[in-house]
């Protein structure tokens, strides 16, 4: 598994890159747990301050550094975009396999579901979310809802692949060794589907992240949880742009741009690898 | 009188095409034939694309079910066969071998596990070294080892290899039945007579019947004792391999006897018989 | 069998291997190891072998279809046309696509993927032969109805998609194709493997009517032996990589003397045998990492020790017929 990652490195301009834009990102959200000051308390700091030492990328009109305020940040968008991304993989996966394998009503019952959800308008329904909970509303319960939302392209995609595996005669040599339907699934159509999986994870991380930094900038999720779109939001309240605050905007946007490009980066990279095709080619001799 | 291995009678399988008030077309058409009354035999059903002879298999396997007729095993409709525990009994009894040997196995996942698993659920197999006790008994029978297949990843064999492999597990379960869907069409012609011949030591050393599905008249005339041949889902002649391929009656089986190629150039290439070409 | 003199295609000292490069593995797959061979005009030659013997790859570098990784490691592939000469991995793009089709035309396994799916069968016909017929449509197309009629096939063939014929038709309309231009050279690769028992025999019988008319040579790639006893009028037959053999058709069927040239042919089972078949232990060899020497000794009954230390040439042992053994051709002292 090392050697497959140090190749890919080697290699791969694209997982390199990729590789070195998600590490900065990641260390950024690492040191949260180094920072002096507590991301809830304002005017800790001379605020609306530029970029110079020790402030190194400035200070807000809350008077909170930047800095140390975007490693919280990036760390709970992180965190939110890969929980959303775990529990929505998890529900298209099953959803997608057993409806792709079982075929005839349980197939048709699943994608009648499925095809609600793919209809289902996402910003009202998160809007309105947002309106009917109000102060209840917690970062739990709103990945749960997005996660909710966000099963059913992919579940299609597996399914589709579900299905012509169904019909391959390994398949059917798996029944005849005396597998079960969850054996089957698990260990020999998974396999398949995990590259698309691992790619639509990518996908899905960015979607997340970016519907939460757009909901926060609204100021329809709990804005005083510090995450990438809360930073905006606040630097719209304090109509930073206009004021010349722009380190406030400027470097919250560069970092969630910095892991959409390296997410991505990675998506593609991992694919070509991950595929049994590609897979096949390079030999295990 | 002793119940055939395997009886099949008027059997029909329907598919529905062409919408609401299409008709349909049927793969199989009142087809109906005996395997293995008194003991083991060697069946080939040939056929052209369209025969319905890969449907056959699958009816005959339980893969898809009959639209009409019946067939039954042992005795036993399997139409009746329900629930995880009667399937796996039949499955104990009749295996697969497939035609397309790269495609039978996962081409991401190592043999050997198949082997393993049809030894744990099948033969008995409770743990990995009687697992691995039924694995090598299979291969040596088929002329591998265990140490050839341990491991291995399907790509890294050549397809007679994978097909013995196959075969190898088919007989991990001891079956009464094998049911052989052009076993050796994509196997190298080098190496497909020892498969043939792997059959007929099956039959006689093993006491297992084979259906051997096949397009290839030349094959079935070596290994097969009876031979059934259909066409457009009927069987239009069946008897003794031997008469039947010898001296063919109906008008078909001398169209496709005449139009097998024999591996001799002619005295005067030029010179052939008169085929009528109107058949597709 | 005519005035010409030169072969339509002399392939020398032919090289062609897979080199791919992923991921810090590097595989080479030598698919074609020095190969020599020359087609006379008016002669249907045949590629005879079993799975990774090479000939498919043969014959993508004859028809120019290489893309990476396949690539030309060496040798030459020239082609003389009634007088029209052309060396293939030496000319220009150009000259390549003026031969391609008029001279030089391919009948391919599955035919689908010659004739476009989405388009009515005379627009293929277009598409492929309108560059070399220069004519107004009406009269290109008056050309073509005769040629079909000749080869008799119905003119409404033309009107229908692909996908509405039948496989064994779909395979005489891409001979048709492959024929409209008269070309000198056609190369047809497993076009009949796909094909029922039945439906194979027509299409034989046109490939080899089409072929006495046309006077055209044709390259016919397949492993099964009985289509080239049937259809060739000389044979060679490849294994892993290399020719072993090669004679007229007659020769090898009554002579083989390659060994595995003879077991092949012995092992080939016909209705009325029933003694059983000799079979031949072991599996052609991988192209990526062959035997030394001659690349049969591992399953050779005869092999020798020189066998896996040098590489046997293919030299002639009598009219015509040459063969790549050093059990027939034994190893100079020196």
């Amino acid at each position: 598994m090392w050697t497959v990652l140090r190749d890919l490195l080697r290699h791969n301009r694209e997982f390199a890159a990729g590789v070195c834009l998600l590490g900065i990102v990641g260390l950024v959200a690492a040191l949260s747990a180094l920072s002096p000051y507590s991301p809830l308390d304002s005017f800790v700091v001379p605020p609306d301050m530029p970029p110079a030492w020790p402030h190194v990328l400035g200070t807000t009109s809350r008077g909170q550094d930047v800095f140390w305020l975007l490693t919280y940040a990036i760390r709970n968008t992180l965190l939110f975009g890969f929980v959303v991304a775990l529990i929505s993989r998890l529900l298209s996966l099953l959803i997608g396999l057993v409806s792709g394998y079982a075929g005839g009503l349980v197939d048709r019952a699943l994608m009648s579901l499925n095809d609600t959800f793919i209809v289902i308008p996402l910003f009202p329904i998160l809007v309105l979310f947002y309106f009917v909970m109000r102060d209840r509303m917690s970062w739990a319960s709103l990945a749960l809802v997005m996660a909710c939302l966000g099963w059913a392209y992919d579940a299609r995609l597996i399914r589709s692949v579900a299905m012509s595996l169904r019909t391959r005669e390994f398949t059917e040599t798996g029944i005849f060794s005396g597998m079960s339907m969850r054996q089957i699934l698990t260990q020999e159509h998974l396999p398949f589907v995990l590259p698309i999986v691992f790619s639509t994870t990518m996908n899905n991380i960015n979607w997340s992240i970016g519907l939460e930094v757009t909901l926060s900038v609204l100021g329809f999720t709990d804005i005083n949880t510090p995450t990438i779109g809360s930073m905006i939001y606040w630097a719209n309240q304090h109509t930073a742009m206009v004021a010349g605050i722009w380190w406030w905007v400027a470097f919250p946007v560069a970092l969630v741009v910095m892991t959409f490009v390296g997410l991505f980066l990675l998506a593609i990279s991992m694919n070509e690898f991950i595929d049994p095709r590609s897979r096949l080619g390079r030999g295990m001799q | 009188m002793t119940v055939p291995l395997l009886q099949v009678q008027n059997v029909v399988r329907h598919y529905a095409m062409g919408g609401l008030f299409g008709r349909g077309h049927r793969a199989v058409d009142d087809v109906t034939f005996e395997v293995g009354s008194g003991r083991p035999e060697i069946l080939a059903i040939i056929g052209e694309s369209g025969s319905g002879k890969t449907t056959m298999a699958r009816l005959i396997l339980g893969t898809v079910a009959p639209s009409a007729g019946s067939i039954r095993f042992k005795g036993v409709d399997t139409a009746t066969l329900r629930g995880r525990r009667a399937r796996l009994d039949f499955m104990r009894q009749v295996q697969p071998i497939f035609q397309n040997p790269f495609e039978a196995f996962n081409p991401l996942k190592r043999l050997d596990r198949y082997l393993f698993m049809t030894a744990r659920h099948f033969a008995g197999a409770t743990d990995a070294a009687a697992e691995q006790a039924h694995a090598e008994r299979a291969l040596r029978q088929v002329g591998l080892s265990l140490a050839e297949a341990r491991g291995r990843f399907p790509h890294e064999l050549s397809g007679g290899q994978l097909q013995r492999v196959a075969i190898a597990r088919a007989l991990i379960a001891s079956p009464s039945l094998l049911v052989a869907d052009e076993p050796v069409s994509m196997v190298d012609a080098s190496l497909r007579t020892s498969i043939v011949s792997l059959f007929r030591t099956l039959r006689d050393e093993l006491g297992v019947s084979i259906i051997y599905i096949t397009h290839d008249l030349a094959t079935a005339y070596t290994i097969s004792d009876r031979v059934v041949i259909m066409r457009r889902g009927q069987v239009v002649e069946a008897g003794d391999a031997r008469s039947v391929l010898d001296h063919p009656q109906h008008p078909y089986s001398i169209e496709l006897k005449s139009a097998v190629l024999a591996p001799e150039v002619a005295c005067d290439p030029v010179a052939r018989p008169q085929i009528s070409t109107h058949t597709e | 069998m005519t005035a010409h003199a030169l072969p339509v295609v002399q392939v020398t000292n032919l090289r062609a291997y897979y080199s791919t490069h992923q991921f810090g593995v590097q595989r080479e797959v030598r698919a074609v190891d020095d190969v020599s061979l020359q087609v006379m005009h008016d002669e249907i030659y045949g590629l005879a072998g079993e799975s990774s013997c090479g000939k498919s790859t043969l014959i993508k570098t004859i028809a120019g279809a290489i893309r990476p990784p396949l690539t030309v490691q060496g040798g030459s592939v020239e082609f003389d046309f009634g007088g029209r000469r052309l060396d293939l991995y030496k000319a220009s793009p150009d000259d390549i696509a003026a031969i391609r089709w008029r001279h030089l035309s391919y009948v391919m396994q599955g035919s689908m993927g010659v004739l476009n799916p989405v388009r009515r069968v005379h627009q293929s016909f277009v598409d492929f032969a309108s560059r070399h017929i220069a004519k107004p449509k009406a009269q290109f197309l008056d050309i073509v109805h005769t040629h079909l009629e000749r080869l008799h096939l119905k003119p409404d063939v033309l009107r229908a998609y692909p996908h509405e014929l039948s496989g064994g038709m779909r395979q005489r309309v891409a001979i048709a194709l492959a024929t409209v231009c008269r070309p000198e050279l056609i190369i047809a690769d497993e076009p009949t493997t796909a094909l029922d028992v039945i439906v194979q025999r027509g299409v034989l019988d046109m490939i080899r009517d089409v072929q006495r008319e046309l006077k055209t040579s044709l390259i016919f790639v397949t492993h099964d032996m009985a289509v080239h006893a049937h259809l060739c009028h000389r044979l060679g037959v490849m294994y892993a990589g290399r020719l072993i053999e090669e004679a007229r058709t007659v020769d090898i069927f009554r002579e083989p003397h390659h060994p595995y040239t003879s077991h092949l042919i012995a092992s080939l089972p016909r209705i009325g045998q029933t003694a059983a078949l000799q079979a031949l232990a072991g599996a052609p060899p991988s192209l990526a990492d062959p035997p030394s020497g001659c690349r049969f000794h591992p399953r050779c009954p005869q092999a020798m020790a020189v066998c896996s230390q040098r590489v046997p040439p293919l030299l002639t042992v009598a009219a015509g017929h040459r063969v790549a053994c050093f059990a027939v051709t034994p190893p100079d002292a020196a």
